[in-house]
């Protein structure tokens, strides 16, 4: 495995140039997921209307990994139930842990995350922004305060 | 001067080949590489002399009891104990720490006390203190750092006061690797009325210690971190300090005398060493102190302290690069961060090219803040490290780096 297929072009491109980086100020909810081993850092804030995720944004600080999957997993999630989101999660931790599937449509930008599955300490850096919105729907009530 | 074929003492050198890559460790401030001779040592215990100690009745049990106070009494010597019933074997460095502050903290100190440690110590030397500080009331302060990464002793001693009643401090830190003056610090605790305790675990296997002229009441060490194996540790502390202690657990080993409700304790240090203790691990430890004695401590720092100026000077070159160290009298601890490459990336990118580094807060997180960093990257040598090692490091950083450039915006077409 080089580093070429982990440190993709794409990704690289979404580490130095971040997508829907920031604070939503009317956020439905907030989670802060922090990786202890390596100190990454990520805040998520999600705008959820009527089930649907209406904004979705993150802040916070880390490797090229978890900040591009960040990056890449705000841009999938917008237009999205909750529920679309969560089964989104569920395909990106089979995808980055080496399972055959086809990833292509749904997936978007986070196919260029694949090679992380042949890295397997960082793993656990591509998953911390989808662990983070996925455990904030748990903590909430899907999203949404009413 | 080193021997130039150290590294042939040490078998993963020879058996772990990634990609037909040699390895290159530079993490030897987690924990070291184990040399034939220790690996020998555990071998032949197993293998030839096994037993329990100090309760058999029997030749074989007698012959382990021997191996296991031999290895006490080597370690006596390695750091001159004086005694080496003053040698409690532990599991390492953290549990050293954690004996001295419950049997001694939970018993000795009360609410108000204080409890003076540093702005640059290891998690191991912090969290046990905000336990008993939550169960006795004591209160913890702090020595400052420097900007040049060292303690400011006045700061101790503005610190220090009547309510202090213990100081303890890392000797050599594990991420800047500064070398405290830390019989300077035991000394000013004393003259205010305090214990002194140091963290070892960065200096015994880089120098030679002598805890008497040091004058701490007590030190810690980790075996792993010193060529032995892991689960051994050894905490040094006056002797007449450990016969007024509590015990730390109690159990088999500890005892003198059990009744259905009360008991009573051996002397120390077995009153420390509660149930079948690591004998394995004991002997390696020996094994690892006779081997480093052979290549002997002030090679061993002398080495460290070439390469750790070399990867400085080599890696100071390195763009955007800012390294963590101290100016003067370094060891061979190099923490850095690249402006543009995390520090996880820095190491990936390195562990592509067979070289082991550290990246992370180190089990330092209140120095990390204090640096004002989430993480750095840590190379750290022993005396299996070349020159050669260091070139490697310096060539993979630089060649990460390049991956890395800041590139415009929009994707770059292939
Ligand atoms: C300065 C320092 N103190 C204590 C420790 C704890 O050592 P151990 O994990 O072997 O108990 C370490 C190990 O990382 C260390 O570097």
């Amino acid at each position: 495995m080089s580093l070429n297929d982990l440190f993709t072009e794409i990704i690289l491109d979404h580490y130095q140039h971040p997508h829907n980086h920031g604070i939503i100020a009317g956020a439905t909810l907030t989670s802060r997921g922090f990786n202890e081993s390596c100190g990454d850092d990520i805040q998520i804030s999600v705008l959820v209307k009527d089930g649907v995720i209406a904004d979705a944004k993150f802040s916070g600080a880390g490797c090229s990994i978890s900040q591009a999957s960040a990056s890449i997993m705000t841009d999938l999630v917008r237009g999205k139930t909750v529920e679309e989101a969560r089964q989104l999660a569920g395909m990106f931790y089979e995808m980055v842990k080496g399972t055959e599937g086809d990833y292509g449509e749904e997936m978007g930008d986070a196919i260029s995350l694949q090679g992380v599955s042949k890295f397997p300490v960082r793993v656990k850096c591509a998953t911390l922004a989808w662990h983070t919105l996925e455990e904030s729907f748990a903590k909430t009530n899907n999203g949404e305060n009413k | 001067m080193m021997r130039s074929d150290v590294k042939n003492d040490f078998p993963i050198f020879a058996n772990w080949k990634k990609k037909g890559k040699p390895l290159i460790y530079l993490d030897s401030a987690a924990t070291t590489q184990k040399p034939q001779k220790v690996i020998d040592a555990l071998d032949e215990y197993y293998s030839r002399y096994n037993a329990n100690v100090h309760r058999g009745t029997y030749e074989l049990s007698q012959l382990a009891t021997d191996m296991y106070e031999e290895a006490r009494t080597k370690v006596a010597r390695f750091i001159n104990a004086g005694k080496s019933e003053s040698i409690v074997f532990t599991r390492n460095a953290t549990e050293s720490l954690n004996l001295i502050a419950y049997a001694w903290g939970l018993n000795n100190l009360h609410k108000g006390d204080e409890i003076i440690l540093s702005e640059m110590e290891h998690h191991s030397n912090l969290v046990p203190w905000h336990i008993i500080a939550r169960h006795t009331g004591a209160v913890l302060k702090f020595i400052r750092m420097s900007s040049d990464y060292r303690l400011d002793l006045q700061s101790l001693k503005d610190n220090l006061g009547p309510k202090t009643k213990i100081v303890s401090v890392v000797h050599v830190s594990n991420v800047l690797g500064t070398i405290n003056p830390v019989k300077e610090i035991c000394r000013l605790a004393h003259e205010a009325g305090a214990l002194a305790m140091v963290d070892g675990a960065q200096s015994a296997p880089h120098m030679a210690v002598d805890v008497r002229d040091i004058d701490c009441d007590f030190y810690a060490l980790s075996g792993h971190k010193m060529c032995g194996p892991t689960g051994i540790g050894a905490l040094y502390a006056k002797y007449e300090l450990l016969e007024k202690m509590e015990p730390f657990m109690g159990g088999g080993e500890m005892i003198n005398e059990v009744f259905p409700t009360t008991s009573n304790y051996a002397k120390p240090p077995y009153k420390f060493e509660a149930g079948t203790p690591n004998i394995a691990g004991a002997i390696g430890l020996k094994a690892a102190i006779d081997y480093l004695e052979k290549c002997g401590m002030q090679n061993i720092m002398e080495h460290e302290l070439e390469l750790g100026d070399y990867a400085a000077s080599r890696l100071a070159e390195v763009e955007g690069i800012h390294i963590f160290r101290p100016r003067a009298t370094g060891t061979g601890v190099l923490s850095f961060t690249v402006d543009s490459v995390h520090p996880h990336d820095i190491s990936t990118i390195l562990d592509s090219e067979g070289i082991a580094i550290r990246a992370g807060h180190h089990c330092a997180q209140p120095l990390m803040r204090k640096l004002q960093v989430q993480s750095t990257a840590r190379a750290s040598f022993y005396l299996y490290n070349d020159k050669s090692d260091v070139d490697a490091l310096a060539g993979a950083l630089e060649k990460g780096i390049a991956l890395f450039r800041p590139r415009k915006k929009a994707n770059v077409v292939e």
